[in-house]
C-alpha cells in the first residue's frame, strides 16, 4: 500500500492553523485547488461522519467521509468515497502540532491508498505535491503576508 | 501529573539527527548540562534497557533507563531511576519527524511526572528549559555547522563546599553531616564545623545523641525543599548547654536538655540555636533515649491526644507499627485501654508490635481490611494512623469503621495520590492530615506535650526501642537500612 507523507513548517501559531484548516467544508477558503465544497444533507461540517462533496478547479468531483477530529490533536481523518483519481481505500490525516520555539506550526498530512502498481509513482507525485505540499504552500503565504 | 513538552526544528536531515540521538550515551557529545555518562554494564547504546548513568556540571547524578527505541517512527522513551530533583515516576518521549518540504526535522521532547506538592510548576519549568530547550539549542548550533557546542568541562573532583560560617568570635570545634547536594544516603558527609557563640535568644549545645527522622530523608532527597547543600540535616537531638546567649532563662550551662524542632542542623556534635523550643531533660532521662523519641514520642503525644483523643475501648489500627512512632503509638494506646492492631511490613518486625501491646498483628502479605474485620467483629477501626503514604489511604478506608477518623502522617512509601474527597462519605470518615511544626510551634505547647511524654515514660507505659545506633560521621549508613526497611523502633547517632 502507497504512503505519501508531506511535512512543513508555517509561520503562526498551530491554533490559528488549526482554525483555517479545521473546516471540513473549508477546503476552498485556503487550498489553491479546490473550487467548492458543501456538506452533504446540510450537517455541520465538524460533525464526525459528514461527507464533503467538492469540485477540484480542473472539474473534478469528490466526495470525501470525516472519520476522526480532534481539536485535542489538532488532527482530523477523512476517506476518499469517490474521485476520479482512481485510488481504493484512501484514507488520510491532517495534523498540526505546535513548535514551541517561536511562533510556528509543524504539519503534516499524511494518506495511504491502494492503486494499481504502474500508477503509484505517478499518484504519490500527484498527491504529494499537487494536493498536499500545494496546500502547504497555500498556508505559507497565507500567514506569512498575515 | 505534570506534563512538560518543547519542540524545535534542526536544520539537519532526519536520518543524521537520529544516527546521533538514537544513542541512548551520546547526550554527554551534545547535551550542554551532561559532564560525564557511561551505559551500565557496558551494555550498547541502543540496547533497550540500558540504563546510563550520568553526572551534571552541577554535581548531581542521575540514572536513566532505555524503555522504547524505534528505528521506524525515530523515537525512544526513556524514565529516571534516580535523580537528585523530587522527578516522580518520569518518563520522557523524544520524537523526531521529517519536514519534507526543505528537508530539516522536527523535534520534541516530552515528559510526564509528579512532584512534590507545590514544585509542580518550578520543577516544569526547570525540565523544560534546563533540559530540552537548553539541549535543542545544543543541537541546533551543532548542526548549523556555525560555532562548536560549548567545551564541556569535566570535573573528577567535586566541587569544595563552602568554609564553615564562623562569626570570628571563639567558635566551639565539633562535627557535622553536611549534604553535599540532593540524593541518596551517599550525600551526607561528615565535615569540621564550628558552633558560635550564643546570640540573643540562643543557646550553644554539645550535642550527645541525635535522633534520625524520616523527614530527614525527605529533606535530602529534595522531597521537602528546606534543606540546600552545604546545610546539616537533622531536627532532634539531646545535648548539654555549654553557653546561654542574652535573654535566655530557665537555661544554664551544664543543663541537660533536647529539642525536636526546626530550624534543621541537629546532625551535629556541636551546635547553635533558638532557645525557646528546647526542653530540659529529667534526671532519669539518658541522652540516647531522650533523642530517640522525643519527636516520635510527642508525635504520638498530639495525635492520641489532640488530633484524636482516643478513649478506652476504640479501636486503633497503627501502620508501620514496628517503627520509631509506630511502636510508641501502639503502647500508649494500649496504655489508654484502646485495643490495638498493628500491620507491620514482614513478619520480623511483628515481635516489637506484639510486645509494644498490639493484640493483633498483621504483616505486609495479609490482606489489611480482612484482617482488622476479623479482629474487631466487622466493625473496623475507629482510628487508622497511615504513616505509609503512596496509594496506601485507600487501604486504610477500607479498614476503617463507620464514623472512623484516618489520620494520614506522612509517604514513607512514597508521595500521596490525589484523594477523592467525596468518597469518605461512604463511611462518614474524617481525614486528618497533621503536621508535627503546628502542634509543637509554641515553647507552651512543646513544655506541655514533652511533660506527658515523660510521664509516660517514667510510669512505664512506654519503653523506647532503640532499633539501631551508628557514630555521627556514620549517618548514611544509618539512612540506608531506615530506607530499606531494615530497622525497627528508633534510630540514633551518637557524637
Amino acid at each position: 500500500m502507497p504512503r505519501v507523507y508531506v511535512s512543513s513548517v508555517l509561520p503562526a501559531a498551530a491554533d490559528q492553523v488549526w482554525t483555517v484548516v479545521r473546516d471540513f467544508n473549508g477546503l476552498p477558503n485556503w487550498h489553491p485547488g479546490i473550487a467548492d465544497s458543501k456538506i452533504e444533507e446540510g450537517r455541520p461540517a465538524d460533525r464526525v461522519g459528514v461527507i464533503r462533496s467538492f469540485h477540484t478547479r480542473d472539474g473534478g468531483h469528490i466526495r470525501e467521509k470525516l472519520l476522526s477530529l480532534s481539536d485535542y490533536d489538532y488532527a482530523c481523518s477523512y476517506a476518499i468515497l469517490e474521485s476520479p483519481m482512481g485510488v481504493e481505500n484512501y484514507v488520510a490525516t491532517l495534523k498540526v502540532t505546535p513548535i514551541t520555539d517561536g511562533n510556528r506550526a509543524f504539519i503534516e498530512w499524511t494518506a495511504d491508498f491502494d492503486c494499481p502498481p504502474e500508477r503509484e509513482t505517478e499518484l504519490v507525485q500527484l498527491i504529494g505535491q499537487g494536493v498536499f505540499q500545494g496546500g502547504f504552500d497555500a498556508l505559507k503565504d497565507r500567514f506569512k503576508s498575515g | 501529573m505534570v506534563t512538560v513538552r518543547r519542540s524545535t526544528v534542526i536544520e539537519a536531515p532526519i536520518e543524521t539527527l537520529w544516527r546521533l540521538l538514537r544513542d541512548f550515551n551520546s547526550h554527554r557529545d551534545w547535551h550542554p548540562a551532561i559532564a560525564e555518562s557511561a551505559i551500565e554494564g557496558g551494555q550498547a547504546g541502543d540496547q533497550v534497557g540500558a540504563v546510563r548513568r550520568f553526572s551534571l556540571h552541577d554535581g548531581g547524578v542521575l540514572r536513566e533507563q532505555l524503555l522504547a527505541l524505534s528505528d521506524q517512527d525515530h523515537s525512544l522513551s526513556y524514565c529516571i531511576l534516580a535523580s537528585p530533583l523530587p522527578l516522580i515516576d518520569y518518563v520522557a518521549h523524544l520524537q523526531l519527524r521529517p519536514v519534507t518540504d526543505g528537508g530539516a526535522t522536527y523535534c520534541e521532547w516530552r515528559s510526564s511526572f509528579r512532584t512534590p506538592p507545590g514544585q509542580e510548576h518550578d520543577l516544569a519549568r526547570l525540565v523544560g528549559r534546563e533540559i530540552y530547550e537548553a539541549g535543542f539549542a545544543a543541537l541546533r548550533q551543532r548542526f548549523a555547522g556555525a560555532k562548536p557546542g560549548r567545551p564541556r568541562v569535566v570535573s573528577e573532583v567535586a566541587a569544595p563546599l563552602p568554609a564553615p560560617v564562623t562569626t570570628g568570635r571563639a567558635g566551639l570545634a565539633g562535627e557535622a553531616i553536611v549534604l553535599s547536594r540532593l540524593g541518596g544516603p551517599e550525600v551526607l558527609q561528615p565535615r569540621a564545623v564550628e558552633a558560635p557563640p550564643p546570640g540573643p535568644g540562643e543557646v550553644r549545645l554539645r550535642q550527645h545523641a541525635v535522633g534520625i527522622n524520616f523527614i530527614d530523608v525527605y529533606c535530602r532527597t529534595g522531597y521537602f525543599p528546606l534543606l540546600q547543600p552545604g546545610e546539616v540535616p537533622g531536627v532532634e537531638a539531646a545535648c548539654e548547654v555549654v553557653d546561654v546567649g542574652p535573654g535566655v532563662s530557665g537555661l544554664s550551662p551544664g543543663d541537660r536538655v533536647a529539642y525536636a524542632c526546626l530550624p534543621l542542623g541537629a546532625y551535629a556534635s556541636v551546635r547553635t540555636l533558638p532557645a525557646e523550643l528546647i526542653v530540659p531533660l529529667p534526671d532519669w532521662l539518658d541522652a540516647r533515649t531522650a533523642a530517640a523519641c522525643l519527636l516520635k514520642g510527642m508525635t504520638a503525644e498530639f495525635l492520641l491526644h489532640r488530633v484524636h483523643p482516643l478513649q478506652a475501648g476504640e479501636t486503633l489500627l497503627v501502620q508501620a507499627a514496628a517503627g520509631g512512632v509506630g511502636h510508641l503509638l501502639c503502647q500508649w494506646a494500649r496504655a489508654k485501654g484502646a485495643q490495638v492492631i498493628a500491620a507491620v511490613g514482614s513478619p520480623a518486625k511483628a515481635g516489637l508490635a506484639r510486645r509494644s501491646g498490639a493484640s493483633t498483628v498483621i504483616t505486609g502479605a495479609e490482606d489489611l481490611a480482612e484482617g482488622v474485620m476479623a479482629a474487631t467483629e466487622g466493625r473496623g477501626a475507629d482510628l487508622v494512623i497511615d504513616g505509609i503514604g503512596g496509594t496506601n489511604l485507600a487501604r486504610s478506608f477500607a479498614a476503617l469503621a463507620m464514623k472512623g477518623h484516618i489520620v494520614s502522617l506522612g509517604q514513607a512509601s512514597g508521595p500521596l495520590e490525589p484523594y477523592d474527597v467525596a468518597s469518605l462519605a461512604a463511611k462518614s470518615a474524617r481525614l486528618s492530615r497533621p503536621n508535627y511544626a503546628h502542634y509543637t510551634s509554641t515553647a507552651a505547647e512543646v513544655g506541655q506535650m514533652s511533660a506527658n511524654l515523660f510521664t509516660a515514660l517514667e510510669k512505664g507505659h512506654l519503653k523506647v526501642h532503640i532499633g539501631a545506633e551508628a557514630p555521627l560521621a556514620e549517618a548514611a549508613s544509618l539512612h540506608r537500612r531506615l530506607e530499606a526497611r531494615e530497622t525497627q523502633g528508633c534510630l540514633v547517632l551518637v557524637c
